[in-house]
């Protein structure tokens, strides 16, 4: 897979050789690839696949044994505050009692004034934000209530207001059914129309192509990378999911329906 | 009328129960609010934890004569450092680890406490409080930990909101989320040492929680858990004073069992509600 020169600016992903290890385990074997601002790419890949330390990665929580990353055009930790990140369902404590109004206004903690951080949030910016993911009619709910595309979309609106030019977002579609996964990704493409650049991790390979403009195929390594269309070969899907990926090959992707 | 505020004010004379009556409604605040946050991120035993851990700083200090809030201070937030490292960096679950520094360190309070002679000191005091023992001196010690501990608390809330609610989002956003953690260790470290005059090490952890647990019983949103929380933790220790005044029952307990009816009055009120 080649990728543009290190032309690494706003909004912008680049990759070059980057490994990372969990003690002699490598977890991701040299990883290159780049992606430019504004486009919406669907990381796929197996379980362990190292989709979920990519991002890690990318955010600078991850140490890398070797290689470069540019996020921003910055090295990872110090492009924290410039991303946001939309975690897998179980990684957060749904227990705590927030309403979706005040999940969404702790997206701009870190950035304005010193008043904002420490107490008051701008609720102009949060009504915009939440009425952008049609969840303003929502806004006095707990998120424990929400249903799945409702957390994903209240997510959304706390990076909005955390004005993130990247959006990583974690296995989103996990515990979303096939109509609520529909409004999100029309959410997402609005705000990849407006420049925003995201990445979302997925292991559901029904209607990628409908669904992004790239998709970089990540099992260790990227197998591929590019337009949905055209990079799931044979030879990608044995090389993503071994022998049993044949299975897959037997469905053009993109075109079937959900069989979960 | 005039004989229910007879039966307030009557106590009152006495200053050593205006003194208790003081560091009780302080202590009736600082819980709760931190107490939410304990609820929340289901760190109750840790919590009780830290009560027991701080048992050798408390004895040395006893044993040279030096206020045991100075004392047990900074023994408290060297074991909720450590604790919060050993459940950050170990194998062990949480649990285990905040198991296995709890009953190595209360141990070591005792066998010290043994070694010391113990004659000076009650060991039912530690324990279980001894409020109407309180100085003029604690009173000081609690007025400025209550405003030290506050304003902490309201410049960092946001941060300890989101950090509770999505560790890993947080550390995205640039918070310095594990820091915030130990903060939020120390915080309730210094609470339940400011905490032990009143309920005593064992039931410290039911002044920090219950009061927040029943709270949650009834209002939902976060804010308005620390603000009922408050409420209940000043009603249950005021009234456990005065009960403990009027029917010579030990304080510590019948604050403990106070804040226990309200949590049960509570649980029954929402299932009604619910039904």
């Amino acid at each position: 897979m080649s990728y543009s020169a290190p032309q690494c600016l706003n909004g912008c992903i680049q990759c070059d050789d980057v490994c990372v290890e969990f003690g002699n385990v490598l977890v991701l074997d040299e990883v290159s690839f780049s992606i430019p601002k504004g486009v919406l790419t669907g990381v796929v890949g197996p379980n362990g696949g190292g989709k979920s330390t990519l991002f890690n990665a990318l955010v600078g929580l991850q140490p890398i044994a070797h290689g470069n990353i540019l996020v921003n055009g910055l090295l990872p930790g110090a492009s924290r505050g410039t991303i946001s990140y939309v975690p897998q369902r179980e990684m957060v404590n749904w227990r705590f009692p927030l309403s979706v109004k005040d999940v969404v206004s702790l997206g701009a903690i870190n950035r304005g004034s010193i008043f904002r951080k420490y107490w008051f949030s701008d609720n102009g910016e949060v009504e915009e934000a939440l009425r952008k993911v049609d969840m303003w009619d929502s806004k006095d709910d707990l998120v424990s209530n929400l249903s799945g595309g409702q957390r994903q979309r209240t997510f959304i609106a706390r990076a909005l207001t955390q004005e993130a030019e990247i959006l990583l977002l974690d296995e989103a579609f996990s515990g979303v059914d096939i109509s609520s996964q529909e409004g999100v990704i029309d959410v997402l493409r609005n705000l990849r129309d407006e420049g925003t650049t995201i990445l979302m991790a997925t292991h559901d390979l029904n209607n990628l192509s409908d669904r992004f403009d790239e998709v970089l195929c990540l099992n260790r390594h990227v197998c591929a990378h590019g337009n949905p269309e055209s990079v799931f070969t044979e030879e990608v899907l044995t090389e993503l999911y071994g022998s049993h990926g044949e299975m897959f090959a037997e469905h053009r992707i993109g075109h079937h329906d959900h069989v979960d | 009328m005039i004989m229910w505020i007879d039966l307030l004010f009557e106590p009152l004379q006495y200053s050593f129960i205006s003194r208790a009556l003081i560091v009780c409604i302080l202590v009736g605040i600082t819980c709760p609010f931190l107490g939410a946050f304990v609820i929340n991120r289901e760190m109750a035993f840790m919590g009780d934890a830290l009560a027991h851990a701080v048992l050798p700083g408390l004895v040395v200090a006893y044993a040279f004569g030096i206020s045991p809030f100075i004392g047990a201070l900074p023994t408290g937030i060297i074991v909720a450092l450590t604790i919060g490292y050993i459940v950050k960096k170990s194998g062990v679950s949480n649990d285990t680890s905040i198991g296995i520094v709890f009953s190595g360190l209360f141990s070591l309070g005792l066998i010290i406490l043994s070694l010391t002679g113990g004659t000076k000191l009650n060991v039912e005091d530690i324990l279980l409080g001894q409020l109407l023992g309180t100085s003029i001196t604690d009173v000081y010690i609690t007025i400025g930990t209550t405003v030290v501990l506050s304003v902490v608390l309201i410049i960092f809330y946001r941060q300890l909101v989101f950090v509770g609610f999505d560790f890993q989002g947080a550390k995205v956003a640039g918070l310095p989320a594990d820091k915030l953690d130990y903060l939020l260790l120390i915080l309730i470290t210094v609470v339940i040492v400011m905490s032990l005059q009143v309920v005593g090490i064992i039931l410290v952890v039911g002044m920090l929680i219950t009061p927040a647990a029943a709270s949650s019983l009834i209002v939902r949103r976060f804010p308005p858990v620390i603000l009922l929380g408050i409420v209940f933790g000043v009603l249950s220790a005021v009234s456990g004073l005065y009960l403990s005044y009027y029917f010579n029952l030990p304080s510590g307990p019948s604050i403990a069992m106070v804040s226990s009816m309200i949590f049960a009055i509570c649980f029954a009120a929402s299932r009604c509600l619910k039904a």
